[in-house]
């Protein structure tokens, strides 16, 4: 039986992708992804996990070296943050593009300049359109968990997509939490041996990375959106295995007090947990709020959030990235788009808050719940709303 | 033609790892020295490739000139993606997933991914000490562009960034000493070598891929176009850039310099740049400079090496 254990979420990371047995680790330690990369050091300098560590001289290199690990078949992990992610951007596209199965935790972290090692999801909106499958978790729990199952559906033939899992860095990151750590066989029984298709190998030699022309590049990316589309139902396929094996349940997006409210908050990360508290307290005086998460960015999905909101009038989303000069929000404006030609749909209020680790506590998520019904009502002369700035 | 017959004795492999048909230019010193690196290394090979001549000569989806496990990701990482590839073998092999057969690891990147933009992923790689063999074709600009400066390319000559005009006489800078970068990681192998000495070439790869850890071997590698000669005279230019000193051969094992071609007087600067439109506005005095440059660092290397 799994052991319930209080653990910071990074050093359950280890432990996890040690329990996943993978085979090669290549990471650059970046605040605040260190503990992480630290503690996978000890495990494999204690043989407590078998593997390669390859401590590489900056973050492109790393994913660089997860390229060429991936290639010959061997299960592969990384992790990092920030300007770390925005270093290895190139070389995203490379791993979804050659089909690379690989898994990485980015412990989110706000972009220089300022310099900020604090949290919020610039990083993460900066590398939307790579082509990972792209998760963001809650709690630690969600962690372990989605590291197991990124794994699984990162090395499954129907998939073989690198994938992303966003924590938002201190918040999740340096988290003591309780967290039910699975022992190895329950581990062995969920997650098969790695086998990569077509490897690097001499025995059967494949060329990979060929250049395209123009005749044939356009097929490649439909192809590459449509295995990424289709991994929708893996990703499914794979979070009911992982309940059939732990009682852990997951899906697309979540939902909190939303049936039969109308306004509704929409969060990605951890902050759903904080909300919560304010959603219980204006419940409790009578008001219909609702909170709304996305656990799986990308492929985007469409049709829970379309099903997830539909009944509610005012629609508030909380952006923790900016889109400079643009709408606001990424995540708002990729909302309005999913429900533009809906007949019915509610009105969508864009907030950007919490950057650069500036707290938002529930107190603030009442305010942000307030002014956006304030604003669906009155309007505003602005695009969207900057919670929590000092004007 | 002394070396030929000399090391002509030698039976060389027959087997080609990249195949006739590939896209080169004509008299392509690069492509040939591609070919002798692969004979050197034999089919156990896994292949990487940095973006570049090497890459587009080879590959055009959905063909492939490779007879050997090849891998192109980027321009600037190929000694990272080398060091995965190294790593996971390491594992799946200590793991028993995958058959021990003593599979090489070898880099093939140009003097841009190697000296410039992918020299601090080499550096890393060296310094971590993978067991892998990085080939760098020096063609001394980046020729699949549209030949622009490189660091390796050599001072006075003229390129597109480079050009020779009224007030330059071309690249202003002295030519990056590459394989000295690479010795100062105290690495066990380092070499350097040309495709007109095509036996010395082979036996320096084969070598590299067979000492364990990292071995970096720097091979000028004529280019026609871009050095704006006549197509048939690559291996000519080859092996007057090494009399004149211009581009010594030798290897350093474990810190210990060895001259490969022992010149017993160099042949002038001149007759290496009469050959070539890219230092054909040089003046004398330029030339007497770099002149005296090459007798300068020939005598130096001497010295390393006696």
């Amino acid at each position: 039986m799994a052991k319930r254990v209080g653990m910071e979420v990074s050093i359950a990371i280890g432990e996890v992708v040690k329990l996943a047995n993978a085979d090669v680790i290549a990471a650059y330690p970046i605040t605040p992804q260190t503990h992480i990369v630290e503690h996978l050091a000890e495990l494999v300098a204690d043989g407590e996990l078998d593997a390669q560590y390859i401590p590489v001289e900056s973050e492109h290199s790393a994913m660089s070296a997860c390229l060429g690990s991936a290639a010959v078949g061997a299960r592969t992990f990384t992790t990092t943050a920030g300007q770390g992610l925005e270093l290895m951007h190139e070389v995203l596209y490379i791993a979804s593009s050659m089909q690379l199965p690989l898994v990485m935790m980015v412990a989110n972290r706000a972009l220089s300049s300022p310099l900020s090692v604090w949290n919020d999801q610039s990083d993460a909106m900066a590398v939307r359109d790579t082509g990972w499958i792209q998760i963001f978790v809650e709690n630690g729990q969600e962690v372990v968990d989605n590291v197991l199952c990124a794994f699984h559906l990162a090395g499954d033939q129907r998939v073989l997509l690198p994938v992303m899992i966003h924590l938002d860095g201190f918040f999740l990151t340096h988290m003591v939490e309780p967290i039910l750590l699975p022992e190895q066989s329950e581990v062995d029984n969920f997650l098969p041996l790695h086998q990569y298709p077509l490897p690097l190998h001499p025995d059967k030699p494949v060329t990979m990375g060929t250049f395209a022309p123009p005749v044939v590049y356009s097929e490649i990316k439909k192809a590459q959106e449509m295995r990424l589309e289709a991994s929708k139902e893996v990703i499914l396929e794979c979070w009911k295995e992982f309940g059939n094996h732990f009682k852990r349940y997951y899906s697309p997006v979540e939902s909190y007090h939303s049936e039969d409210a109308d306004t509704l908050l929409l969060t990605l990360g951890s902050s759903s947990e904080t909300a919560m508290i304010a959603i219980d307290k204006m419940r409790g005086e009578g008001r219909k709020v609702g909170l709304v998460r996305i656990r799986l960015w990308r492929p985007f999905p469409f049709e829970e959030i379309r099903q997830a909101v539909k009944d509610a009038e005012v629609l508030i989303v909380l952006d923790k990235a900016i889109s400079f000069g643009g709408p606001g929000g990424v995540v708002c404006s990729e909302i309005r788009s999913a429900l533009y030609n809906q007949s019915k749909r509610p009105k969508v209020i864009s907030f950007v808050g919490g950057l650069g680790g500036r707290d938002i506590s529930p107190q603030g998520f009442e305010e942000i719940i307030n002014k956006g019904v304030e604003i669906s009502q009155k309007g505003s002369e602005r695009e969207f709303e900057m919670f929590g700035v000092r004007e | 033609m002394a070396e030929y017959i000399t090391y002509g004795k030698r039976q060389v492999t027959t087997d080609e790892i990249l195949t006739p048909g590939h896209r080169a230019c004509v008299g392509c010193g690069e492509a040939l020295a591609v070919r002798l690196a692969g004979k050197a290394l034999g089919r156990n090979t896994i292949i990487v490739t940095a973006t570049g001549c090497i890459e587009i000569i080879s590959s055009q989806f959905p063909y492939s000139a490779w007879r050997v496990p090849w891998i192109h990701t980027l321009f600037e990482n190929t000694a990272a993606v080398a060091s995965g590839i190294e790593a996971g073998l390491k594992a799946l092999i200590r793991k028993g997933r995958i058959a021990q057969q003593g599979i090489k690891v070898a880099v093939m990147a140009g003097d841009g991914a190697t000296n410039d933009i992918g020299v601090g992923a080499l550096s890393g790689a060296l310094e971590r000490g993978h067991d892998f063999v990085y080939l760098c074709f020096d063609n001394e600009a980046y020729m699949n562009t549209g030949i622009q400066r490189s660091s390796a390319t050599p001072l006075g000559a003229s390129t597109t960034t480079s050009p020779a005009g009224k007030k330059s006489i071309g690249q202003v800078t002295w030519k990056k000493d590459m394989p000295a970068i690479a010795v100062a990681h105290n690495i066990p192998y380092v070499a350097t070598a040309c495709p007109g000495y095509p036996f010395d070439l082979m036996s320096k790869v084969e070598k590299g891929a067979n000492t364990p850890g990292p071995a970096y071997i720097h091979i000028l590698s004529p280019c026609p176009v871009g050095w704006r000669c006549a197509a048939d005279l690559s291996i000519e230019i080859g092996r007057l850039a090494v009399q004149t000193g211009v581009f010594p051969l030798y290897e350093v094992e474990n810190g210990k310099y060895k001259l490969s071609v022992s010149v017993a007087k160099l042949r002038s600067v001149e007759e290496y740049f009469k050959l070539q439109g890219r230092f054909r506005h040089l003046s004398p005095e330029v030339i007497s400079q770099i002149q005296n440059r090459v007798t300068e660092e020939w005598e130096k290397l001497k010295e390393k090496a006696a």
